[in-house]
This record gives C-alpha cells, structure tokens and sequence, in this order.
C-alpha cells in the first residue's frame, strides 16, 4: 500500500535527482545561468527541508560534482536539524563526497563555508579530517596556498610541519627541508627553480622572470596533468610547433568528445585513426569501471543546433551524445546510433539543423532493439512536440522496446531536464558513462516502483558508496 | 519632382513558388516557420546557385538616399532612412554558379563616428561586375516602402478648385511612415536567436503573436544561414510592436498525432506525415493575408532570367496588407522575397489616396466610391495627415458642414 506521501517523496527525489545530474549552474542554450540557479537552489532547499535523510544519500548516487558541492555546503550549514539517529551517517556520506571531489572544487567549497561562516562542530571536524588526510597535501598546500589558509584558519586547525613557517611567518625568510616548499621558496627568485613547481603556480613565476612561452612550455611540460594537456592542446602547438602528448584512455569520454568536437571538419579528418582509437579506449575504460552490460541498443542522438550549446558549455549536449554512442558502442552486443541530421562518419558531426527525433525514432524502432536510449535536450520542432506523442503510441502498441530519454540540458521552467512526453522515463546526465545510473533510475521510474524499492536501491548505493575509501 | 510608383502595375498573386513551407519553431510570441528550397533538400543535390545575395553593413547610421537619378549629394528628390544594412545581388545569365560576397562599405574608421550621414544613390544599384557576374547593391525593403510613399506621389493631375497651391506644385511632398526595428521587437532576438535553421532552408515566416510579420526568402541556404541574424535589423509594422507586447506569448498550437487504429510502423510514419502535414496548412492559413491575395506588382529591374520587382496590395481597409518586393525566376520561382506588414492607419491612408486617384481626385466621386460625404472624406483625409492637399479654406467649410 502506497500513501499519497510517499507516491509524492519518490517523484519529488526521482526530479531532484536527475536536476542534479543536469544542471551545472551554467548558462544553456534556451535559458540563463540566472533562471537556473532560481530553480535549482530552490529545489536543493525544498528536498534538504523535506527528505533530509534521502537529501544526504544522494550524493551515493554519482550526481555531477558541482551539486554534490552544494549539498554537501547545505547540508554542513544547517547541521543543528539533523536528526541524533541520521548524524553518523550523513557525517559519513558528507565526508566521503568531499573527499571524492575533485581537488579544486572541495578547496572552493571549503572556502565558501568559511565566506558563509559555517563553523559548526561538525563542519570543523570534516575540514579538519579532510586537510589533515589529503592525498598530495604539500602540493595542494602550494597549488591553493589562499584557500588552504582560509579553511585551515576557518576551522582552527594546527600549521603542522613546515605549513606554519609557509602560511604565518614569512614564507620568504628562511629556507625549507620540505623540497617543494624551497622550489616554492626559490621560484621566485630563481627560474630554474620554477620547473619543480605545478603548472599553474609556475605559470605565474614564469611571467614574472619573463620567461620566453615557449621555453616555458617545453621545461614545465613533464609537470602537467592530463587535464592540463588538454587543455593546452592549441597552445603548446602554437608556442612549440607540437602539441603536447595527453593520455586519452584516462579521460571521460564525453570530455575527451568535446575536444574532439572542438577541432575543425578538416583536422578530424586527418587525424580520424588516432581519434578513434582515443574515443574507444575512454569508452572502453569508461565501460570497465561502470561495469556495464547492454543487449541490443539504439540510440537516437540529437545533433540539432541547440546541441551546440552555451558559450560557457560549447558543444555540451552535441558532446554527450558523441560520447553516449562510443560507449553505448563498448557496452552493448549490438549497437546502432541514429541521428537527427543523418551523418555519414560520426566523427565529423556538428550541430546543425532542426530537431527531427521522430525519424530517427522510426528508423530505430524498425530495427527492433532491446533498448531506445533517447540523447535529446528534449526540444524538439519537427514537428514541434510530436516524438512525445509518437513514443506514447509505440509504447503502448508495442511496437517500442524500453525507452530511456537522457537529458544532458537543464531546463529552469521543468525544473529539470525537460520530458518528451510523460510516456518514457526521462534522466538528466552529464556524462555518457552516468548511463547505467540513468538506466537504473529510469527502470524504476518506469516500471512504477515504490518508495520503498527506492529507498532499498538508496541504500544499496550508499553502502558501496562508502565502502571503498581507496577508489576515487 | 516627378516621381511616382506603381503606376505601371501589373496584378498578380504572390506565391511560394519552388519552397516549402516547413514545422513552426515557436519562442515566445513569436513563431517562425521555415521555408525549404526543394532543390536543395537531397544530401547530395547540386548546391550551386547562380543568383546569390549577401550582405554589407552600414553600422548604426542614417543615411540619405537619391531616389531622383541625380548625384546623390546634389539637390533633388531624397528620402532620409536609418539603413544598418544593404544586400550584395550577384547573378550570372548563362546559369554558370555564382560565390555570394560579403562586403564591407568604407573605412572602418567612419562607422565609428557617432552621429554621420552617408549618402547613396538610388535603392537599387549596379555595382562592380567581376568577370560574368553581375552585381548590385540594394536597400533590402526600401524599394519597396519607397514604392509606398511614392504611391500617387505627385498629387491630384486635374485641377479641382478644392485642392491647395502646395499640392498641386509639390504634390504629397513630404511623405514620412514610421517602422521599428526588428530588435525593438520584445521577444524577437531570443527567437532569431533559438531558431534552428535548416541545412536546405533558404526563407522564413515570422509569426508575431500569429499574425504574420514578415516573409524572407534568399536564392541560397548559405546566403540565408549568414543573413539570418539582419531579421533583427529589418523593419516591422508598428502594430506588431503593440502585438509582441500585449501578447507575450503565442497562442498554443497543436498538431495531435493520431494513434487510433495504428498498429504498424509504417502506420505510425504515415500518421507523421499527416502531422507534418497539419502544420504546413496552418502555416498556409496564417499567411493567407501574403500568399494568394491580389498584388500589384512593378518590375523594377531585369537581370538576365531574373526580375526585380516590387508589389503592394490592393488596399483593404478590413483585410491585412503587405507591401514588399522580390526576385522572380522567369520559371516563376520565387529566388527572393521580403514583405512589410502595413498597420491599419497606413492601410487607411493608402486606400484613401488610392479611391483620390481612381476618381480622378474628384472629392465627389470618391466620396461616392467611398460611400461617404465630401465632408465625410474630407474628415478622413484630415485625420489620415493629409489635410494639407485641400485648401484651408474649403477644408474648414466642408468639416463645419456635418458629414451625414
């Protein structure tokens, strides 16, 4: 027997979960970052205020980095409501998530909670817990000097070791025994102390010995992370006549699709062997980690104009469903993609024309899958609002296997990624390996599942959540 | 100063000759509908074209432009326009394909100054040819709202004793219509902006608040991907500025899809199409007020198997009206098309001018044609700003007299 409270707390976490797998904060195609943060903050409050328990246990469910940041800043500044019973394990989740974080995110978190002054007993702890044990700890002392200070200073916590002389007395008067605090020390004077140091700090010393780019470029390069190389693709070839080699089986395969989408036609052409094998090994790896295993999958992929992004998420959707194919492609037995704008060679795609998904829906369903994995910002015109509608009808027809709709576009007006139609199941995402998550929470959604059942998949999610520390 | 519009008019009908009209694209009060070029829909069709426009920006600047055939800085007939753009015709006669070219007029320096007045000459004008393309410059719609100022231009050619000294030297001289521009439109920029362009869509229709705004149709896909952005510059009817406000939101349209009795894919696909075609005749039912009315139309310049044209209605106090002008193919496809949308006031005023000059600008004849009294028509001319033509005298007489 299913109350009205509870039929009502499983739609409100299913749409708070997928918002939190979609929004970003960022400015999309249709609506700004403003109309965003309006609808995603409020819906942070009204779950934080209402599901308090299922609010912290979200985070298990691999949500994107930036609303597990809000979160956990929620959750950590409004400690004194939670209850005596839930204390150990939301201490525990929140702990965990922050120390999942990637490392710039959770040094720009803690240092939000010391602007917001929350500064409470266990706010202090975490903080203390999380400076304490962190990986890497020198460097990231060096890396975010400013924000290590802040949050350490914040929540009162002892400059052991060499900190202190770094942070309090005067980094630059005496000479250190820990070796990347002297290349810090001596970077500023000497040059060739600088090659020791991050990029990004030694960026800065570069220009102030005025250091030729290129000269820089080729000295700093073994320092870099792999994002760094990424990043510095176009730079490095313009400073050094080479680009620098990055390790492509070690990024996210929807990461490494926006670069591939960010060169030109012409560039993709000419490098199509190696892009291809980079795109399979990140599918690949991205498949071994997730674990998944698919039948015979269809997807339809939208590659309309809106795919095209924001300017601050250039190629974002487009990205998504480059990336959902190549790993679709790794996980499935059978695989076949059908896109809005018909491409010959998947690798050359770009965001043109107007969104068709029902064509593609048709050509996919002829083809009779096992399953119908939807990569739409949900706006489709051609005509305007009939794939909904067209999906009710083959679903109930049965002409149309399992259908999953994934939404890589937060709409502020839906309150999260916008449906195509109420007959499949829709889930934000915002990477293409998130899909088995997607999938999951998209079967249960469909199949009409019961609190419950979610609450049971919750806590199964948790449990492996925290069970292995070691993994990232 | 004898210059004068239409008055070579042949009648015709407008239509979408060689398009088709695509699924609206709605945003706001605004809807626009594409139009596909039907030779260029396969993959793999011949994307050559041998009629190409692109365009040239002015800057934000007014300018003033000789309409007489006089040096457009000596003194004859002018008319004064903010002119943020023009468009680049090039065309070759033999068929051979043609490269549209962008052009930037003058130093950039010049568009800096804030406040300058550039001078040109004529709306329309040969250009540079290079090789066997032909080029010239025009002022996208000012040949066409220049044909409707210049509409019975020189006044009445018989002298009836009622009609003032000014207009019979200087007939309407001056004559002044206001338009806004398409960025003051609210809504409009989120809309242009949002459209998804099609890869073989060569036009659009513009929908504010579904009363049909204007229609735009370029020779080439790619001249129209690079022209989309000037709908913003172009200029609209007031009324739809009064629409876009008032009614901020289009109202709900919906093709349901029909899924009793289907069972098969195909049925499904077929079902589709009715929707699509569902669309197409709601589209056709918007524009009907532009496609299929009686046009009058004057060819303004040929150009090998092309013909410039301009058009405007036959004035209907009651019906909507669009004035605009177009390149024809002498297949009678439709290469080029741009259309104002007049608001009610300017309709009045051209239908009152045209009934003067049917009747020969004899005050009772019109009054007749108009089914009013002298005094009745005078009150309208009056009202309508064109008090001017008639003599003060006999103009205060025939108002004091009551109009039945």
């Amino acid at each position: 027997m299913t109350t009205a409270h509870e039929r009502v707390a499983r739609e409100d976490l299913l749409t708070f979960v997928s918002a939190c797998f979609a929004s970003t904060g960022q400015r999309e195609f249709y609506s700004d970052s403003r109309g965003q943060g309006v609808s995603i903050s409020f819906l942070h409050d009204y779950v934080l205020g209402n599901y308090r328990v299922l609010y912290a246990r979200v985070l298990a469910c691999g949500i994107n980095d930036h609303n597990q940041a809000e979160i956990i800043f929620r959750l950590l500044a409004s400690g004194r409501r939670v209850a005596p019973e839930h204390r150990a394990e939301e201490g525990a989740l929140v702990y965990r998530a922050l120390e999942r974080l990637p490392a710039q995110r959770a040094m720009r978190l803690l240092e939000r909670l010391a602007q917001a002054r929350v500064n409470n007993r266990r706010t202090r702890a975490i903080v203390r817990r999380y400076l304490g044990a962190m990986r890497d700890r020198e460097l990231r002392a060096i890396k975010y000097r400013r924000r290590f200070r802040v949050a350490a200073a914040h929540v009162h916590l002892p400059f052991d070791g060499e900190l202190g002389r770094l942070f309090v007395k005067g980094w630059r008067e005496q000479a250190y025994r820990t070796p990347l605090f002297e290349s810090f020390r001596r970077a500023h004077f000497a040059e060739a102390a600088i090659y020791d140091l991050p990029y990004t700090i030694a960026e800065g010393l570069a220009r102030k010995h005025g250091v030729a780019r290129d000269v820089f470029l080729r000295k700093i390069e073994p320092r870099m992370t792999n994002l760094e190389r990424l990043r510095l693709q176009d730079t490095t070839r313009d400073a050094l006549g080479t680009a620098v080699a990055f390790d492509a089986a070690r990024l996210s395969p929807t990461r490494l699709a926006s670069y591939v989408l960010s060169l030109s036609p012409a560039e993709r052409a000419a490098r199509r062997d190696e892009l291809t094998a980079a795109l399979q090994a990140a599918a690949a790896r991205a498949v071994q980690r997730t674990n998944a295993r698919l039948g015979k999958v269809a997807c339809v992929l939208d590659r309309s104009w809106s795919s095209s992004g924001s300017s601050e998420k250039r190629r974002r959707p487009l990205a998504v469903a480059l990336a959902t194919s190549w790993f679709v492609r790794a996980a499935a037995s059978e695989h076949r993609a059908f896109w809005t704008q018909p491409t010959p060679d998947e690798l050359l795609v770009d965001a043109v024309g107007q969104t068709d998904l029902v064509t593609p829906l048709l050509a996919a369903m002829a083809w009779r899958p096992d399953l119908v994995i939807i990569v739409s910002d949900g706006f489709d015109n051609d005509p305007p609002g009939t794939a909904g509608e067209l999906l009710a009808i083959a679903r109930a027809r049965g002409l149309c296997p399992f259908t999953l709709h994934v939404n890589p576009v937060f709409d502020d007006v839906s309150l999260g990624p916008r449906p195509l139609g109420a007959a499949v199941p829709t889930m934000g995402i915002r990477d293409a390996e998130d899909l088995p998550t997607a999938i999951a929470f998209g079967a249960y959604a469909e199949g009409g599942g019961t609190f419950a059942e979610l609450s049971a998949a919750l806590d199964a999610r948790v449990a492996h959540f925290l069970a292995r520390p070691g993994e990232p | 100063m004898s210059r004068e519009a239409f008055r070579a008019a042949t009648p015709a009908t407008l239509d979408l000759h060689g398009l088709r009209i695509g699924s609206p694209q709605t945003m706001g009060a605004v809807r626009i509908v594409p139009l596909v070029r039907e030779r260029f829909v396969a993959p793999d069709a011949d994307r050559a074209g041998d009629l190409r426009i692109a365009a040239r920006d002015y800057g934000d600047s007014l300018a003033v432009v000789e309409v007489g055939g006089n040096a457009p800085a000596g003194p004859g007939l002018k008319y004064v326009s903010f002119v943020p753009h023009g468009l680049i015709v090039s065309y070759t006669t033999d068929g051979s394909p043609v490269v549209a070219q962008g052009a930037s007029f003058g130093p950039a320096s010049e568009t800096r100054k804030d406040r300058f007045v550039r001078v040109m000459h004529r709306m329309v004008k040969p250009e540079r040819s290079d090789g066997a393309t032909s080029r010239l410059r025009m002022l996208p719609l000012h040949l066409a709202m220049e044909g409707f100022l210049a509409l019975h231009f020189n006044g009445p050619d018989i002298l009836w004793s009622e009609y003032s000294q000014q207009a019979i030297r200087r007939g309407l001289d001056p004559r002044s219509e206001r338009s806004v521009r398409g960025t003051w439109l609210p809504g409009l920029e989120e809309a242009v902006r949002t459209f998804e362009i099609q890869p073989a869509q060569v036009g659009v229709l513009v929908f504010i608040a579904d009363a049909l705004a204007c229609a735009f149709v370029v020779p080439h896909p790619d001249d129209y991907r690079r022209l989309h952005g000037t709908l913003l510059d172009d200029f609209f009817g007031e009324l739809l500025r009064e629409y876009a406000i008032l009614y901020p939101h289009a109202a709900p349209a919906h093709a349901p899809l029909d899924g009793r009795g289907v069972t098969t894919l195909d049925e499904l696909a077929h079902q589709v199409t009715r929707v699509r075609a569902d669309w197409h005749a709601y589209a056709e039912l918007l524009s009907a007020g532009l496609l299929g009315r009686a046009v009058r139309v004057e060819r303004v310049r040929t150009m090998g198997p092309f013909r410039l044209e301009r058009f405007v209605p036959v004035f209907d106090p009651d019906l909507e009206c669009h004035l605009g002008e177009r390149i024809v193919r002498d297949d009678g496809t439709l290469e080029y098309m741009k259309t104002f949308r007049l608001s009610a006031a300017q309709v009045r005023r051209a239908y009152v001018l045209d009934t003067l000059a049917a009747a020969a600008w004899n005050l009772d004849d019109a009054a007749t044609a108009l089914h009013t009294t002298v005094a009745g028509l005078t009150q309208r001319l009056v009202s309508a700003g064109f008090g001017y033509l008639l003599k003060p005298a006999v103009r205060e007489a025939l108002l004091r007299t009551k109009p039945r």
